[in-house]
């Protein structure tokens, strides 16, 4: 069982969960768990979520609210510190970074899919590790980038960051303002030739799409890892 | 584009409950088209009545999981092999 101990508002869609899981083994940044809520008639509804601490910080998850979910909206919006609820984890050995890997990388993320990538900046950061990571992070709106802040903190501190804001975007804005394409993966990409490791994690729509560029570009299948987020929260 | 269509990284749990151990690492061989893949990167659709894991290549269907009160059918029927890490 997983007892809430803290929650932390990141966007009007999107909380993160603090929790303090009794034997928790520790994990690995890309990580994920399974959430079970099983109401007072026996129903289960059983979800996965992305962790988003880095390993050796307090076991955290973000949620992002999916309207008409079973789990999600409970997660977002009603639950408080204290309550207890069944988790399964961690999960997954594919969609893993670890700090010793030398090589050059890259993390792609839509919406709530950044997630996971931000256990592996975070991990990246709290290893002081000097290798080269980017991420490029696809958000509706400015308002809805989840760790705005955090990541302003670590923009230029061993990671750079580069947004697309696809449905807005505020006056002034000088970024990218739309969806990812090649174009925009060639001018963020680090070149093939580096050897670089890739995470991709968000829609299956934006997982596809990236990961396709991604290799259209020279990067080597085998090193663009993918991770699709369902749309049943 | 079929934004039901999952991978193998959305099952990590339920095979991590059937077979004991971390399995979205597991080298498995494609009965249909020979393929060598890590479950992880199976295609996977869990809203059919049950979960359904796909090869990546050739779509052939590699395995099938049912859960049931108090029980689980697995069915691997599409998988020629499995390759795991053992300590």
């Amino acid at each position: 069982m997983a007892e809430v101990a803290a929650t932390v508002p990141e966007t009007p869609r999107t909380r993160t969960l603090v929790l303090d899981v009794r034997g928790w083994s520790g994990h690995r940044a890309g990580q994920h768990l399974d959430v079970r809520l099983t109401s007072d008639d026996g129903y289960q509804a059983q979800r996965s979520y992305s962790i988003a601490s880095a390993p050796g910080q307090p076991l955290a998850i973000t949620v992002e609210r999916l309207e008409d979910g079973e789990v999600s909206p409970y997660l977002v919006d009603v639950v408080h510190d204290g309550d207890a609820f069944e988790v399964r984890g961690p999960i997954g050995g594919y969609f893993v970074w670890e700090p010793g890997d030398e090589r050059p990388v890259l993390l792609v993320g839509g919406g709530s899919g950044v997630v996971p990538l931000m256990a592996m900046a975070r991990a990246h950061n709290a290893a002081g590790a000097d290798t080269r990571m980017r991420l490029l992070y696809s958000s509706r709106t400015l308002d809805d980038v989840i760790y705005r802040e955090e990541l302003g903190h670590l923009d230029g501190n061993g990671l750079d960051i580069v947004y697309t804001l696809t449905r807005g975007q505020p006056p002034g804005w000088t970024g990218y303002a739309r969806r990812i394409d090649d174009d925009m993966l060639r001018e963020v990409a680090w070149p093939a030739g580096d050897g670089p490791i890739v995470f991709v994690c968000g829609s299956t729509h934006f997982v596809d799409a990236a990961a396709d560029g991604l290799v259209r570009l020279g990067y080597d299948p085998r090193w663009v890892k993918t991770e699709r987020f369902g749309a049943t929260g | 584009m079929d934004e039901r269509r999952l991978d193998g990284n959305a099952i990590g749990g339920d095979l991590m409950e059937l077979f004991g151990t971390e399995m979205t690492v597991a080298w498995a061989v494609c009965r249909s088209c020979g393929a060598h893949e890590q479950l992880a990167e199976m295609r996977v659709y869990r809203d059919a009545p049950g979960i359904v894991g796909r090869c990546v290549h050739c779509e052939a269907v590699l395995l099938r999981i049912v859960h049931a009160p108090g029980r689980s059918y697995v069915e691997f029927s599409g998988v020629a092999s499995l390759e795991m890490r053992v300590s």
